[in-house]
């Protein structure tokens, strides 16, 4: 892997501004989500009066806890639709922003290891195939190929019976990802505001009309939340209920490895997913820890369940040493797909609920909520994400469909 | 890894036990009388507090009975752990 230009140090990439006493469009919470955004208010909708508040600093929550895996091979028409839109959108990203983010389709696998993994699989090819995505159902040889260093042995408790293969999925460098965004949200006009808690929101009658901060309060009628799984503290600040579960999720990464390990490999049923990062460590995660919690770390038995998968599939990793582990809070729905859209307070919108996958949905949630929160009405992709799918009914019940369990 | 007092077995580590969630949401008395939007508060509706939150454990690799604990979410510290309605 040839050594790349390093992209300029963060703190020269965007103003620090004083927050301003009112915005035509306030952002809460300073991510991939929300910088995005920001960015295509400006860009798409010409709204450049825009303030993103971010309670610690820019891109420090689940932006720089996550594994960066981006794919698009989701089972039900909605969601394809809005990571599909997002891949194509991350296929120009470095152009489009002028900078280096390490955007590197270089496959995923998800493998199968039960027949009912077969069968889901299969049948997710199909469907993926059918909106447009690029998806191949591959036999355990082939597995090999791609991944040489991955055990398709039957000797182990759950053997490899094949895979799922998206060719264009792939990993960034998500703290470049989110700089990449600052920095031209910034020269456009955007003010970023660090170290900005909202504490309530200024109403009148149902409608919003601003956002109380430790830093003053800070005037819209049009304020968009973009703040994962601290989502429904924010709105119960505003007096309505979102179907949201904040839980822990874990990640670790090993120490430097030449380069072993060429794609992603993602397993549901043994649950443990790897990539290697471009300096050369294993980036491994699982599942959300099961409880509750707001507390930005997890259990060590999480991890030794995830090694211990890892190891089978992975002989050669037996040896490598654990180098840092960390927790992101994720908000997780009770359907596993994401909320974006209006919701009960007028000029309040809401994008939350990503669960485990908010990071490869960055350009086409921030794509899909800058229309939302520019026309006051949601955009044909979030459309069907909106809030009321609760009451409705018309669930997207990605469980395990999409490939990853939540 | 929680350490987690069973009301019936005592105090065992985290992964002998399942977790069921935000404690003490009744069954609708009369579901019928539900408008959607009741439905779908109860069926989909939990509460989500950053600090102290009454939740259901299952004491799966031991008794395997229900009951109830108060935990703080933030530092995942229990105060107390009860029998609750249903256990």
């Amino acid at each position: 892997m040839s050594q790349r230009d390093l992209p300029q140090h963060p703190k020269f990439l965007w103003h620090n501004p004083e927050p301003a006493r009112h915005y035509d469009a306030i952002i809460v919470g300073g991510g991939g989500h929300g910088l995005a955004t920001a960015y295509y208010l400006a860009k798409n909708h010409g709204i450049t009066r825009v303030a993103v508040l971010e309670r610690g600093w820019l891109a420090g929550g689940n932006m720089a806890r996550n594994t960066t895996i981006i794919r698009s091979n989701y089972l039900w028409d909605e969601s394809a639709a809005m990571y599909e839109t997002s891949l194509k959108l991350w296929e120009g990203l470095e152009n489009e922003l002028d900078y280096e983010i390490f955007f590197s389709q270089r496959g995923v696998l998800n493998l199968a290891h039960t027949l009912q993994d077969v069968r889901e699989s299969v049948r997710r090819v199909e469907a993926n195939r059918l909106n447009g995505i690029d998806a191949e159902w591959v036999d355990p040889q082939q597995v090999k190929e791609l991944c040489p260093i991955i055990n398709i042995g039957q000797e182990i408790r759950y053997p490899v019976m094949g895979a799922t293969y998206q060719a264009r999925a792939g990993i960034a460098k998500h703290d470049w990802v989110a700089w990449a965004y600052a920095r031209r949200a910034s020269e456009m006009g955007v003010d970023l505001i660090q170290n900005c808690e909202v504490q309530g929101f200024v109403m009148d009658g149902d409608k919003v009309t601003g956002v109380k901060t430790n830093r003053g309060t800070i005037y819209s009628d049009k304020v968009g939340l973009a703040a994962a799984g601290h989502t429904s503290v924010l709105t119960q600040l505003a007096g309505f209920r979102v179907p949201i579960q904040s839980h822990p999720l874990q990640a670790l990464v090993s120490e430097l490895h030449d380069i072993i390990h060429p794609t992603v490999v993602m397993s549901n049923h043994v649950h443990v997913y790897v990539s290697q990062a471009h300096k050369g460590e294993l980036v491994m995660g699982a599942g959300v820890d099961p409880y509750n919690g707001y507390g930005q770390r997890g259990s060590f038995h999480i991890i030794e369940q995830q090694m211990s998968a890892a190891v089978e599939l992975f002989p050669a990793f037996a040896r490598a040493h654990l180098l840092r582990t960390w927790g992101g809070i994720v908000d997780v729905t009770l359907d596993a797909s994401p909320i974006m859209g209006l919701t009960p307070v007028q000029g309040m919108y809401v994008n939350c609920g990503w669960g485990t996958g908010g990071f490869k949905a960055v350009p086409g949630a921030g794509t899909a909520f800058a229309h939302t929160i520019a026309h006051d009405e949601p955009h044909p992709l979030n459309e069907p994400f909106a809030l009321d799918r609760f009451e409705t009914g018309a669930l997207i019940d990605e469980h395990g469909a999409s490939a990853v369990a939540h | 890894m929680l350490i987690i007092e069973c009301p019936y077995c005592g105090k065992r580590t985290e992964d002998e036990f399942g977790y069921g969630g935000q404690a003490h949401v009744p069954y609708p008395e009369d579901p019928h009388a539900l408008s959607d939007a009741q439905w779908a508060q109860y069926l989909f509706y939990r509460d989500n507090p950053k600090g102290s939150y009454r939740e259901r454990w299952v004491h799966s690799a031991g008794c395997r009975k229900w009951f109830n604990a108060v935990r703080d979410t933030r530092t995942y510290e229990i105060t107390s752990t009860y029998l609750g309605a249903g256990s």
